[in-house]
């Protein structure tokens, strides 16, 4: 597996960013980005903070409208499309600040997201089946602002599970978790990626030797490198962006 | 997998809900056998702005959405009632257009704000506002030129002498004191437990998972705007109601129903009972109004200082509001008189840790 | 030509009236992101403060432009310590809180002064356009709005407190790290806020009734121009008023005041509808 997968490769991408720049001011966030992501594929992005990583989550969902480019979801363009709508169409995010329910039990938080549209034996079926693959069952009834940080992550990787997305968006999964918590979220979505696509952002190294098969090196808003994760860690430039030197 | 149990606050809610209920049946049927006419009446008036408490606890509490301007669905209720039994005659009718016509207003009023994503202050102030114009503008229908049909507007003074409800079908018997105060009652009940049993649908709970997180909401796939127009569209059908009760408990209307002193004092019932709690609503609206009537009889302080009092103290000293308060004083005694049993959220936690 | 002269003239002075009534709100919300609902309040106190003082003896305009913005000013500054200055930050529970403290002074003046309409007679006489009469009192207006206007923009422009208010409505926190403390600032905003409603509520006295509820006659107008105004409070007050005070004559001409100020509603509700942040939410936003 050592031979460079080439973007667009997949012979039908799931999604498919062209040119995708957003500007605040006269600051380009993004900057003419080209993404591709194939089906039931896991892609990592890294890069520096600030590289724009969580700015292109927020465009991809629909939270940002991009100033210039497309985005296409199969055979839909979601550009500038409402966050809901996009979220429809079966794109799931857990964002890089946990956005949880807090004033509702963790059951609760489950419920709202598998019972959209769905009927009520379904729902329950769906919120009890991930209740128990992530090991919440006993923290059903919690109020989620009163548990810890890392349990709060899992209670929003459940909720965006229940939802059954096609593409699953991971902004920081693994932070302020502990050690034990970050293998069994690489085993995690190890295990989701069997039916799903996912795109994982991450700053931790071992966390993405641990999951990836492809990295997107993002840097100052454009994308610097895309290639296997072997070759990616190895590119002398992605550790100098890391170290803060300006790449070439 | 050990089954959840679930926490003392899921039992006592339901515990909540039938003490209740049954509280509010007790009374229903217990008044008239208890009070004298003038208690009766006066009594009858407490239901009407009870109900106009349930819509404001309603709307803020469970849809957060900071309705300033309640008042405005209030007025809008009483005078589609008043206009619409003047000239229909049978009362039936209008108790439906006292509710849909203030729904109406509120959809169009709420797409404007709600699809505009203008923030949670501004929202206070627009619904404020509109209630403070649609009472200039109500206040300068004087004069014979201003008439629905065969109802006369009859600006600052208002509309006297509103025919009473009656049963369907009979409009020539009119209810009499009795008759209005079981369907006052009755109607607050009602109106009780429907909103009971939209918060427990699917629809309610969506609508309160967004006033929790409205970002995580959408990005789970419902769509913000839509649900909070419609709570706030069921909003203003209760209040809507809650005119039509109160233009009957005095056979009267004027411009002052839509004033702003009426959108406070809603505020201050739902603040004072409990925000977040639909009994609190209806309890302080009784509270206040009885306490208003109790003032009213002094002359030396005018009850408007009282009320400001009331509502910055409560705003500095007990945000959360009187229900809540004994709620958790009531849990903290159940709790104690259960020892064996770790408190709900952590023993919650630690089960998993071991679990792990 | 003299009827369109006289328009033009109401125009003017409608526009000068919203920009009295909305400076000291938009002072306090482009300030401190509150919404003083005892805004309206704050203006009776000012008019009864005229009222009063014209009444013992003191000179008419030193009663209607010292008198008034200098007592509520104060009681502003009392009211910040006692009451405001527990909920920064907790944006519900200050509307809340100023609600409440408007109920408590139509309490306070109806108990002290009872509900009666008082006033003020008008201090100057009239002028003709062309065949219609105009009272020169407009024309006082026109100046105050003018001053209250410009003395706000050469206090933010050119003083040190107006660098430091600009300095901690842009970052409280770099502020306070530079020394200043943003509760003093705070406290002096809100009284000066409250100064620029009691001035209005001075400056108006001759022209309205004054009584206890007369502050609800003036709000919606003040909220829906700080609104449409957006954060900017200067170039914010003086867009909408010009927006809407036009929109509001106009129509008030065509038919009567009350159709105006709905018109005017409907025009901020549309506005918003675009515009969610008021017009200098979106445009001029580096303006003061």
């Amino acid at each position: 597996m050592s031979a460079p997968i080439t973007p667009g490769a997949p012979l039908r991408p799931l999604i498919e960013a062209r040119g995708v720049t957003m500007r605040f001011g006269g600051v380009a966030a993004v900057a003419g980005v080209d993404f591709t992501l194939g089906e039931v594929e896991l892609r990592c992005l890294i890069g520096p903070n600030g590289a724009g990583k969580s700015t292109f989550f927020k465009i991809l969902t629909g939270q940002l409208k991009p100033t210039e480019g497309t985005i296409r979801l199969r055979d839909t363009d979601i550009t500038g499309a409402e966050p809901h709508a996009i979220a429809r169409l079966g794109v799931g995010i857990k964002t890089q600040v946990p956005n949880v329910f807090n004033g509702l039990s963790v059951h609760e938080n489950v419920f709202v997201a598998a019972g959209r549209r769905k009927s009520l034996a379904r729902t329950r079926a769906i919120v009890d089946e991930t209740l128990t693959r992530l090991g919440l069952t006993g923290i059903a009834r919690s109020l989620v602002g009163q548990l810890a940080h890392g349990q709060r992550q899992w209670v929003e990787i459940a909720t965006v599970l229940a939802q059954e997305p096609e593409l699953i968006l991971l902004d920081e999964p693994a932070a302020g978790m502990t050690h034990d918590e970050v293998h069994r979220t690489a085993a995690l979505i190890r295990e989701i990626n069997r039916t799903h696509a996912l795109i994982v952002v991450e700053h931790d190294m071992p966390f993405i030797r641990m999951i990836a098969k492809t990295v997107t090196v993002f840097n100052q808003g454009r994308i610097l490198v895309e290639d296997s994760v072997d070759r990616v860690l190895a590119d002398s430039r992605v550790r100098d962006v890391y170290l803060g030197k300006q790449a070439a | 997998m050990t089954p959840s149990r679930p926490s003392p606050a899921v039992g006592l809610s339901l515990l909540g809900f039938l003490a209740t209920l049954a509280l509010g049946l007790a009374i229903l049927f217990g008044a008239p056998r208890t009070l004298d006419t003038f208690g009766l009446v006066q009594c009858t008036g407490f239901a009407a702005l009870a109900m106009f408490g349930l819509s404001q606890g309603f709307v803020w509490g469970f849809a957060g959405v900071m309705s300033f301007g309640q008042a405005a669905f209030l007025g809008l209720g009483g005078y589609a009632y008043a206009v619409s039994v003047i000239n229909l005659g049978d009362s039936t009718l209008p108790v439906l257009i006292a509710i849909v016509v203030p729904m109406l207003f509120a959809g169009l009023l709420g797409y404007f704000m709600f699809y505009g994503r203008i923030s949670d202050a501004y929202i206070g102030v627009i619904t404020l506002t509109v209630s403070v114009i649609l009472f200039q503008l109500v206040n300068a229908t004087s004069g014979s030129q201003y008439r629905i049909g065969a109802a006369e507007l009859g600006g600052f003074n208002g509309i006297p002498a509103i025919p009473a409800l009656n049963l369907p079908g009979h409009p020539d018997e009119p209810l009499d004191n009795d008759g209005l105060w079981y369907a006052a009652m009755g109607a607050l009940v009602l109106a009780y437990v429907l909103l009971r049993a939209v918060l427990a649908s699917r629809f309610g709970r969506v609508v309160v998972a967004i006033r929790e997180n409205e970002t995580r909401a959408q990005l789970i796939g419902y769509d913000p705007r839509l649900y909070k127009l419609l709570a706030f569209m069921i909003a203003a059908g209760v209040a809507g109601l809650a005119g039509c009760l109160y233009a009957n408990w005095g056979g009267f209307i004027s411009p002052t129903v839509f004033g702003l002193s009426m959108s406070a004092q809603v505020i201050i019932y739902v603040l004072v009972g409990g925000l977040g709690t639909l009994v609190g609503p209806m309890l302080g609206a009784v509270l206040i109004q009885w306490l208003i009537i109790a003032a009213g009889s002094q002359t030396v302080v005018d009850s408007n200082l009282g009320l400001g009092l009331v509502l910055v103290g409560f705003v500095l000293l007990v945000p959360q509001g009187l229900v809540p308060v004994v709620r958790g004083l009531l849990l903290r005694l159940i709790e104690r008189r259960t020892p064996s049993r770790p408190a709900p959220e952590a023993g919650g936690a630690l089960a998993t840790e071991r679990a792990r | 030509m003299d009827l369109a002269g006289l328009l033009a003239f109401n125009v003017v002075t409608g526009i000068a009236t919203l920009v009295l009534i909305t400076l000291g709100l938009g002072v306090i919300y482009g300030m401190m992101r509150i919404i003083n609902l005892a805004h309206g309040e704050f203006m009776m106190l000012g008019a009864y403060t005229a009222v009063m003082a014209s009444g013992a003896g003191v000179n008419i305009w030193v009663a209607m432009l010292v008198l008034p913005p200098l007592v509520v000013g104060l009681i502003g500054l009392v009211l910040e310590r006692t009451v405001i200055r527990f909920l920064y930050g907790r944006m519900m529970d200050t509307m809340l809180a100023t609600w409440g403290v408007s109920l408590g002074l139509i309490g306070l003046v109806t108990t002290l002064y009872g509900n009666v309409v008082r006033g003020v007679s008008t201090p100057v006489g009239s002028f003709d356009i062309g065949r219609y009469g105009a009272s020169l009192y407009s024309l006082v207006i026109v100046a105050a709005a003018l001053a209250a206007l410009v003395g706000m923009f050469l206090l933010l422009r050119l003083t040190k407190f107006g660098l430091i208010l600009r300095a901690t409505m842009q970052n409280p926190r770099m502020a306070a790290a530079l020394g200043v403390a943003p509760n003093r600032i705070y406290m002096a905003t809100f009284a000066l806020g409250a100064a620029l409603a009691g001035l209005a509520g001075g400056v108006l006295a001759p022209i309205s009734g004054v009584s206890p509820a007369m502050g609800a006659a003036y709000i919606a107008r003040a909220f829906i121009t700080v609104l449409g105004g957006g954060p900017a409070i200067i170039t914010g007050t003086g867009l909408a008023s010009g927006l809407f005070g036009t929109i509001n004559e106009l129509v008030s001409f065509k038919t009567t005041p009350v159709i105006g100020d709905v018109a005017l509603l409907a025009a901020a509700i549309l506005l918003i509808r675009v515009l969610p942040q008021g017009i200098t939410g979106r445009y001029l936003r580096r303006s003061l």
